[in-house]
């Protein structure tokens, strides 16, 4: 059973990280999230998203959501920020597209091609 | 949509547009009436009677962006599909009251799915508003059982140090409330 003590443990813990959390160098990640996104499966997206960011430990790398983007037919979209490069749309995701779009681009800053808004016909 | 936590989802992302501090989702199984109530109270800054008349038309929305809204008439769809109905009231400056209403038992009426998901969900992006959420299960022997959860609680225990968009912490309220709700034998 999850006690609330638990959550005292988990907070002495991440206190020690957030100092490094706070430095965030801007990698940020944006999961279109109105009834649109939604509707096409946005919330698995963006749940898989922040998974896998946690897993690799990745403190500089922020996770957020915005309304609609105006491109509805296309959802769940994922926009990729990066300092100082252009940002990168992600149309049609699912969670596995979303895997490698963590480990591809934001870790190893390899766009995945084919999976962009330019690739789709 | 393929679940009602998924309208939940959708349906909140407005209480938050209103700038709501407190967002209260209140989810109800009467298996002994056969009804399933989804109730979300929020204190925005609500509608004027003008805006609240023709909120379910799916051709008025307050965004600038497009001249469709298809939250609330996607969720009226859903509740007239299983013999229910959706009402909403609300006052400017008070706040929004929206109730979806669904025969429990009716074919066509999609899972609750996780509720889980969409709260961390809804934690994750939403800084300002607090979330308190309650299910509550009448049994076919008209007995009720609880379980709530309020973001109020998590954050007087955490302090200002620690956010709840730390992934340890959204981690611990997606596992909490999955037990609670499985403890509770409903959610479906």
């Amino acid at each position: 059973m999850k006690s609330i003590k638990e959550l005292e443990e988990i907070r002495k813990r991440t206190l020690d990280t957030i100092n490094i959390r706070k430095e965030r160098t801007g990698t940020r990640v944006v999961v279109g999230m109105a009834t649109c996104g939604i509707a096409a499966g946005a919330r698995p997206v963006l749940l898989t998203v922040m998974d896998e960011v946690k897993k690799n430990n990745l403190s500089d790398v922020a996770v957020t959501q915005t309304g609609c983007i105006g491109m509805c037919r296309l959802e769940p979209i994922v926009e990729v920020y990066r300092p100082n490069e252009e940002k990168v749309t992600y149309v049609k995701v699912t969670p596995s597209k979303a895997l490698r779009i963590v480990n591809e681009h934001i870790m190893q800053g390899k766009v995945v091609d084919e999976y962009t808004i330019g690739s789709e016909d | 949509m393929k679940e009602l936590s998924l309208h939940i989802l959708d349906l909140v992302q407005n209480s938050i547009s209103a700038g709501a501090t407190l967002t209260e989702i209140v989810i109800k199984e009467d298996l002994a009436a056969d009804w399933l109530t989804i109730e979300i109270n929020d204190n925005g800054h609500g509608m004027d009677k003008e805006l609240l008349a023709k909120v379910k038309d799916p051709f008025v929305t307050s965004r600038t962006s497009r001249k469709v809204g298809l939250g609330i008439p996607l969720m009226l769809a859903a509740c007239q599909r299983c013999d229910g109905d959706l009402t909403i009231s609300s006052e400017v400056n008070v706040g929004t009251n929206l109730t979806a209403v669904f025969k429990h038992s009716h074919i066509d009426r999609v899972p609750i799915g996780s509720m889980a998901e969409t709260l961390i969900s809804l934690i994750l992006c939403s800084t300002y508003t607090d979330f308190l959420y309650k299910h509550i299960i009448i049994n076919k022997k008209s007995s009720l059982s609880e379980f709530c959860f309020d973001t109020r609680e998590v954050k007087k225990l955490l302090g200002s140090e620690v956010p709840l968009t730390e992934p340890d912490i959204l981690n611990w309220i997606k596992d909490y409330i999955a037990e609670g709700l499985s403890n509770l034998g409903g959610g479906i």
